[in-house]
């Protein structure tokens, strides 16, 4: 607007600019007005949470603050050989200290996760600590057991000593910090988690194809169908989507089974015989079979809501240009219906990655996936910060695709049913 | 769907595969559901097909497994229906209330950062329940609310709001906002014009996505595994229980019942959605 042109007023004398800004600015907080009550909600019980996580999974001032005088005395130490008396007699001190507080157990079970044998030494030396004379106490702790007089006990202390700690990361990826403070990996066979990752994202990508091969053909068909009968066979996708997930694999567990109707079915057309049933549950088939049915839905759903919108003249009109109808259908249809393939692909393979209840029941223990993991150590063994740092993994990724999926497809325009 | 009599036989051949596959697919999907119902009757307490039941013997099916559920000694499904109940109704209410005033936010084109803020609030749908039950354990844990019922019902209200948004949100979508500047012209105060006239065109998305919260609640186990004390057993920590450590038929007769239940609540749902769908074609 140039300056020379008169400026519009309201009715009150206000410029229009400024009355409309101010009108805008209204509106804003309006409808933001209407979004805070659960926006401030999730903050306060959902996002804030998970960033206690974070903290929870790096945060080692536990083990710091029990061991405040045995940390000091250490600094001096270089780690090379046992250390000198000030700290066992500072180790000594914050211990009775722990023992008398009755917290000992707790500091066992941390420096138990560092590294292993350290509980019964601990519990040893807490028996023979009451006969402790005054003085020379590196030679008293050293007799207590053999471990205290190795120095990859004291070093193990010592790692524990600063605030922060991202050792829980390393030891999701079965990697951990050696003496050196070099990052190494640990022994072949104890590498169980890294096995858990490959085997999660391998179940969540075969499980996403084999949904999208079965849902592919009758979103199709439920597409091109006259209405009257595409909607009774809706209600075969729809039913199952309603159906408790505990019912459905409840279900699979009794066709499953050894003496259930699919191998009574497999013995009768002879495939196998009556001898040798072959176990179909507590392993990755029970995994893979209950899994692709149960999230079968969530792809037919958005295949079908893009194919409702192609027109069938699209094919004709493919046809009559002298296409094959496989050419027609690869050239015109196939490529008109990739939105939908995207949406359903990521959101099958975003469920499935995070599966918990379905792998734990019929998965055994070579079909169980990350997420069995990680609620194996919040219920069994109580390393909270452990599994908080593998979920936080877990849900890195999950956003990362989750951020793809917003690209592509727009969260607002997920259907459901 | 019938071929043109001009088809050629290697796609004649090939469209009765494709109806084959499509049967297949159809059978797969549908078919283990209905396994339950014979099975929930047996009169044995083996979870597979008796001979009498093959010979379709009426002496082989009973209500034994019905009884057992409803009047069994130190039977857990009393309470935990109760409890499921009572949950599911509370956290749908939260969940809609919620879910609705912020799709109505959502929905005006004055609405700053849209993108980021609708992410977030679908985002309870889409991190894996894992991760939100840890997450949601931590919090309660520290509010106190661990092992009662309002901290379960707040935790299912997190995971049930995503689906009152979307639902609403797509409803409003369609909405023809001259109708609420009507109103406001003809002196309706926004509370007003909310009760009289916005509400009742969107009610079937609203009630769509309250089904949706409520099966959601009352499905989930995930979280309520990490929250739930003895005293607030749910069906499905019932189920779960009972799977985990053996079958028996009386789940299957639990499970028959939810079956029931989701059937209802799929043609309620279905017939809300044309409902819905009809409304909107009518205001466009």
């Amino acid at each position: 607007m140039s300056s020379e042109t008169k400026q519009i007023l309201t009715t009150d004398g206000i410029p229009l600019e400024v009355s409309l800004k101010k009108a805008e600015k209204k509106n804003k907080i309006k409808a933001f007005l209407l979004v805070a009550p659960l926006l401030l909600f999730l903050i306060i019980t959902y996002i804030f949470p998970i960033g206690e996580m974070l903290f929870r999974s790096v945060d080692d001032r536990m083990v710091t603050n029990m061991l405040p005088k045995t940390f000091k005395a250490m600094e001096k130490w270089d780690g090379k050989e046992l250390p000198p008396e000030e700290v066992f007699e500072a180790f000594y001190l914050d211990y009775k200290f722990l023992v008398e507080k009755k917290t000992f157990g707790k500091l066992a079970t941390q420096l138990n996760y560092e590294k292993n044998g350290f509980k019964s030494i601990l519990k040893k030396l807490q028996r023979k600590m009451k006969k402790f004379e005054q003085g020379n106490y590196k030679e008293q702790i050293m007799n207590v057991h053999k471990r205290w007089a190795n120095v990859e006990y004291w070093r193990a202390i010592k790692r524990r000593a600063p605030d922060i700690t991202y050792s829980k990361y390393l030891k999701a990826m079965d990697m951990y910090e050696n003496e050196d403070g070099k990052i190494s990996q640990v022994s072949e066979d104890r590498r169980v988690h890294r096995i858990l990752w490959l085997r999660t994202l391998e179940i969540a990508f075969f499980v996403t194809i084999l949904c999208f091969l079965m849902a592919y053909p009758i979103a199709h068909l439920l597409a091109t169908l006259p209405m009257k009968y595409s909607n009774l066979l809706m209600i075969c996708v729809l039913l199952p989507f309603w159906t408790s997930l505990l019912v459905r694999t409840a279900s699979w567990m009794i066709l499953l089974q050894q003496q259930g109707i699919v191998n009574d079915f497999f013995v009768w057309i002879g495939l196998v015989g009556e001898e040798n049933r072959p176990e179909m549950m507590y392993n990755k088939t029970g995994t893979y079979v209950a899994m692709t049915q149960i999230l079968l839905p969530f792809m037919v759903l958005p295949l079908y809501s893009v194919m409702k919108t192609i027109s069938p003249s699209l094919m004709r009109a493919g046809k009559s240009l002298g296409g094959t109808p496989f050419v027609a259908f690869w050239k015109v249809y196939f490529p008109l219906t990739i939105p939908g393939i995207g949406a359903g692909c990521l959101l099958v393979f975003i469920l499935a990655i995070g599966y918990y209840i379905t792998p734990a029941l019929v998965g055994g223990a070579s079909g169980t996936l990350i997420s069995n993991q990680i609620a194996f150590h919040m219920k069994s063994t109580l390393d909270w910060s452990f599994a908080s740092a593998m979920g936080l993994m877990l849900l890195t990724g999950v956003l990362v695709i989750y951020w793809i999926y917003n690209k592509l497809v727009g969260v607002d325009n997920i259907k459901l049913g | 769907m019938a071929l043109p009599k001009y088809t050629e036989t290697r796609y004649r051949i090939w469209h009765y595969f494709y109806l084959f596959i499509c049967t297949c697919v159809f059978f797969f999907l549908i078919a283990p559901l209905f396994v339950i119902f014979p099975l929930s009757f047996n009169a044995e307490e083996f979870l597979v097909f008796s001979d009498g039941m093959k010979r379709l013997d009426p002496d082989a099916f009973s209500l034994r497994w019905y009884k057992d559920m409803i009047y069994g000694t130190k039977n857990p499904w009393g309470l935990a229906t109760k409890n499921s109940f009572i949950i599911a109704t509370f956290a749908t209410i939260g969940s809609v209330i919620l879910g609705t005033v912020a799709a109505l936010g959502l929905s005006s084109r004055h609405m700053p950062y849209k993108g980021i803020i609708m992410a977030t609030l679908i985002s309870p749908m889409i991190v894996p329940l894992i991760i939100s039950g840890v997450a949601i354990f931590f919090f309660m844990a520290k509010a106190g609310l661990a092992a009662t019922h309002t901290g379960i019902i707040l935790a299912h209200i997190v995971l049930g709001t995503p689906f009152v948004v979307i639902t609403v949100t797509a409803t409003l979508s369609g909405f023809d906002h001259s109708v609420t500047r009507a109103a406001s012209s003809l002196g309706s105060d926004p509370v007003n014009t909310f009760m009289k006239i916005t509400l009742p065109l969107i009610l079937p998305g609203v009630i769509s996505g309250g089904l949706f919260a409520f099966v959601t609640s009352f499905d989930e186990v995930v979280v309520v595994l990490f929250l739930a004390g003895l005293d607030n057993t749910t069906i499905p920590i019932q189920m779960w229980t009972g799977l985990r450590e053996q079958l028996s038929p009386t789940i299957l007769a639990v499970a028959t019942c939810l079956i029931v239940l989701s059937t209802l609540i799929l043609v309620t749902a279905e017939l809300l959605r044309r409902r819905s769908e009809r409304i909107r074609g009518i205001s466009r």
